[in-house]
């Protein structure tokens, strides 16, 4: 006969493990690859690909030679970031500035933190506010979709947020932006311009799906999230439907569904409890709502995010789960 | 389809496993010889009133319980004292134990051992109660509380309800479902002499949706008894738990620190309303039981009547385990048994099954850090925190502990399940605990 192991209960575990949900997040991102992929052509893979595997090496060398501790690149959390990090950045972008994107994700945003579920931040989100800092031209260059395959010289051209906040600027009314605005169908199916992965509304929501139905995030935060930007938008839009577009627009342009479904949901830098999550979302929905109206950068989910963030120690300290008993 | 009842917060619905629940109850061989350990029962262990070379019958007493948290205890079978020394119980320490060698099957007359059921209560509330502690009844369901001391309602309090605990929540466990299949009259009889003792007119027995036949089978018999229901449940783990069981059934939270008497409820096994039946009934002490013996690689999957004091190697024999494939051995289900150092272990009162997980089933995964994805938050039936807990316990910060309510955790195991990166969460808030207790009994004094 064997030993026999001793060890406290419980004795069985569930599938999930942090490979199981990073790897699940990969999936999930794959039909948004996919649809940038048709649209963008070969430099959306290539991109990527430089993105996942600076990211991924990156970490592997902080860990084997500055931390010298045992890489833990294989529970492919430093893919996600990657993937993610590529998302969040036109397809056009140098592939040395992406390397960069990444040193800083990784390098300063995950590792310096203490790695895995230390970081405070969203690592691809500073990765990807650091590239457009520092590198504002190249980040707002946005690739129109649909030229050749396998160019890697896009035309470029600026996005829907970015188009509507030019025009306002210039006092003109939504009505009058409405013929150089793209439609609504496009928007919905990806054939616009704008970041790599954040185009396609119906492949996020798919991916999200996905996600749900695996447990790897709930709907709290995404439905919060994007439910508070509706809301907040919807009152200005019946306000004054001159000055402030629908809120349909506000879902399907830019970095939201991307953001709120992918970003935001992001389990280490997002609160624990349900309410907390809630609250969260709200959060985000509101800075990404004035950010975007009021701001000096047309999208405004990036900041919004990495703002909720630096707030959800607090969040998770004031808002705890409800005792049994307790009532 | 209407939704079924069930507890409100946290739960896990891990795979069920339940592959003896189609075995039928068997009576397994008297073995060679029985070891007895004193201290079966929470509280204080029973004081032994037999020495070397004594003669017992089934069923004669051997120890006391004396203290107002104790149990008796006796003789499981016939034959002589061996010796009274320390055995290796399922705990795995070293405890006093009786030995017994067996002889024969000799049974003391004052027991019924008639087959026929007897429906007709005759003796009084206190004579019921009496009876109960004079049998050493002890919760069957695993806690080991004794019974009788449940059955004294404190100074101004007034049960409401009598809870009947048939949800056998743990994977793979069955000895309760074969026990409502095999015994429902006997079960209901017991029940209704519980309510006797503490003059309720309800009980409700509570059982998992995945039990359908132990639910119609004591349905049927329910509608002859006046105040007696079956309410079924949602699959869902610890359902089993005191306090989720009384929120499940009645909708009543129990206060944190306080027991079901607080709001109305008393919570029995049905293992033990049968134990009820038979020491009131047949005057019948405890000194047998049902015993689910199970795992992936055990031949025959079995359900047995055993006496106390048979030594675990039987049990696993007869259902024919392999030990080359063993890796460890559970007493008790899957989320809260304990392992066993020894399977020369004896059988308690308190043991309602052996599970043998194989070797590859017997590891921990590697454990990664926290990245507080807050599912043990969501899964703990408690509303506790458990990876805060945890991590206060390890970093010896347990004022915190004490401020996050760590004495609620009824040690379930849910978080620890749960939780993707693998982390001990359980071990270090079961260490947390103890040591916070042990805080607040220094404080007292």
């Amino acid at each position: 006969m064997n030993k026999l192991t001793l060890s406290g209960s419980p004795h069985v575990h569930s599938e999930m493990s942090v490979k199981s949900v990073m790897w699940g997040v990969v999936i999930a991102l794959a039909p948004a690859f996919l649809v940038s992929l048709w649209y963008f052509g070969i430099s959306a893979l290539f991109i990527t690909a430089v993105a996942i595997i600076s990211c991924v090496l990156i970490e592997f060398l902080i860990q084997k030679y500055l931390l010298k501790e045992e890489p833990s690149i294989s529970d492919g959390s430093a893919v996600v970031t990657g993937l993610l990090l590529a998302f969040n950045v036109p397809s056009s972008l140098p592939w040395w500035e992406m390397v960069i994107g990444s040193l800083v994700a990784i390098g300063i945003a995950k590792m310096s933190f203490g790695g895995l579920g230390k970081n405070i931040f969203n690592p691809a989100l500073v990765g990807r506010v650091f590239l457009l800092i520092s590198f504002p031209v190249d980040m707002t260059s946005w690739p129109v979709p649909a030229q050749n395959f396998f160019s890697l010289d896009a035309i470029t051209g600026p996005t829907a947020l970015g188009v509507l906040s030019e025009g306002i600027d210039a006092g003109k009314t939504v009505s009058e932006l409405a013929t150089i605005l793209p439609d609504y169908s496009n928007m919905f199916i990806g054939q616009i311009g704008g970041s790599l992965g954040e185009v396609s509304a119906i492949a996020l929501l798919i991916g999200g799906f996905y996600m749900l139905i695996r447990k790897i995030i709930t709907w709290h935060i995404p439905v919060s999230y994007i439910g508070t930007v509706v809301i907040f938008t919807g009152i200005m839009w019946l306000i004054d439907p001159a000055r402030y577009i629908d809120p349909v627009f506000h879902i399907l342009a830019g970095g939201l569904l991307l953001g709120a479904i992918y970003m935001a949901t992001d389990m280490v830098s997002s609160p624990m409890t349900y309410k907390g999550m809630i609250i969260y979302g709200v959060g985000c929905g509101v800075m990404t709502v004035l950010i975007r109206v009021w701001g000096a950068y047309p999208e405004g989910v990036s900041f919004a995010i990495l703002i909720m963030n630096a707030v959800t120690p607090l969040i998770n300290k004031g808002f705890k789960p409800v005792l049994f008993g307790n009532k | 389809m209407n939704t079924l009842k069930t507890f409100r917060i946290g739960g896990v619905h891990p795979a069920e496993n339940k592959f003896s629940e189609n075995a039928a109850i068997e009576t397994l061989a008297l073995p060679k010889q029985v070891i007895v350990p004193l201290g079966q029962n929470l509280g204080v262990a029973s004081k032994v009133q037999v020495k070397k070379g004594d003669e017992v019958k089934v069923g004669q007493l051997i120890a006391t319980g004396e203290a107002f948290i104790s149990a008796n205890l006796h003789s499981p079978v016939s034959g002589k004292i061996l010796k009274i020394d320390e055995a290796v119980d399922a705990s795995g320490y070293r405890r006093p134990a009786v030995f017994i060698e067996v002889v024969d099957d000799i049974w003391d007359e004052s027991i019924d051992r008639t087959p026929q059921i007897i429906h007709e209560i005759k003796l009084s509330k206190q004579e019921i109660i009496q009876r109960i502690k004079s049998c050493g009844l002890v919760g069957l369901g695993g806690a080991t509380f004794p019974t009788h001391v449940k059955l004294m309602v404190p100074e101004g309090k007034k049960a409401e309800f009598l809870i009947i605990n048939g949800v056998e929540c743990e994977p793979y466990l069955t000895s309760d479902h074969r026990m409502m299949l095999e015994k429902p009259e006997e079960i209901i009889i017991g029940i209704k002499i519980l309510m006797k003792a503490l003059e309720v007119d309800k009980a409700i027995i509570g059982i998992e949706n995945n039990k359908q036949d132990a639910i119609s089978k004591l349905s049927e018999i329910c509608k002859k008894h006046n105040g007696v229901s079956v309410q079924p449940l949602k699959v869902k783990y610890p359902q089993g738990g005191e306090k989720q069981l009384i929120k499940a059934t009645v909708n009543r939270e129990v206060p944190s620190g306080k027991l079901p008497i607080e709001v109305g409820c008393v919570v029995q096994n049905v293992g033990t309303a049968f134990a009820v039946y038979e020491a009131v009934q047949k005057n019948k002490p405890l000194f047998e039981r049902i015993v689910t013996v199970t795992g992936k690689n055990i031949l025959k999957p079995s359900n047995f009547l055993v006496r106390i004091g048979t030594s675990v190697t039987d049990l696993l024999e007869k259902a024919g385990w392999q030990p080359e494939t063993a890796g460890k051995v559970i007493n008790g289900g899957p989320m809260m048994g304990k392992s066993l150092s020894s399977i020369e272990a004896p059988i308690v009162k308190g043991t309602s099954g052996i599970l043998v997980l194989n070797s590859n089933e017997s590891y921990r995964e590697k454990i990664n850090p926290c990245i507080r994805c807050g599912k043990c938050i969501t899964v703990c039936p408690m509303g506790l925190e458990p990876y805060l807990l945890a991590r206060v316990s390890e970093t010896g910060m347990f004022d915190i502990a004490e401020g996050s309510h760590i004495l609620d955790c009824i040690e379930c195991g849910s978080c620890q399940f749960t939780c993707p990166s693998a982390r001990p969460l359980l071990d270090h808030i079961r260490l947390g605990k103890g040591k916070v207790a042990h805080i607040i009994r220094t404080r007292k004094n």
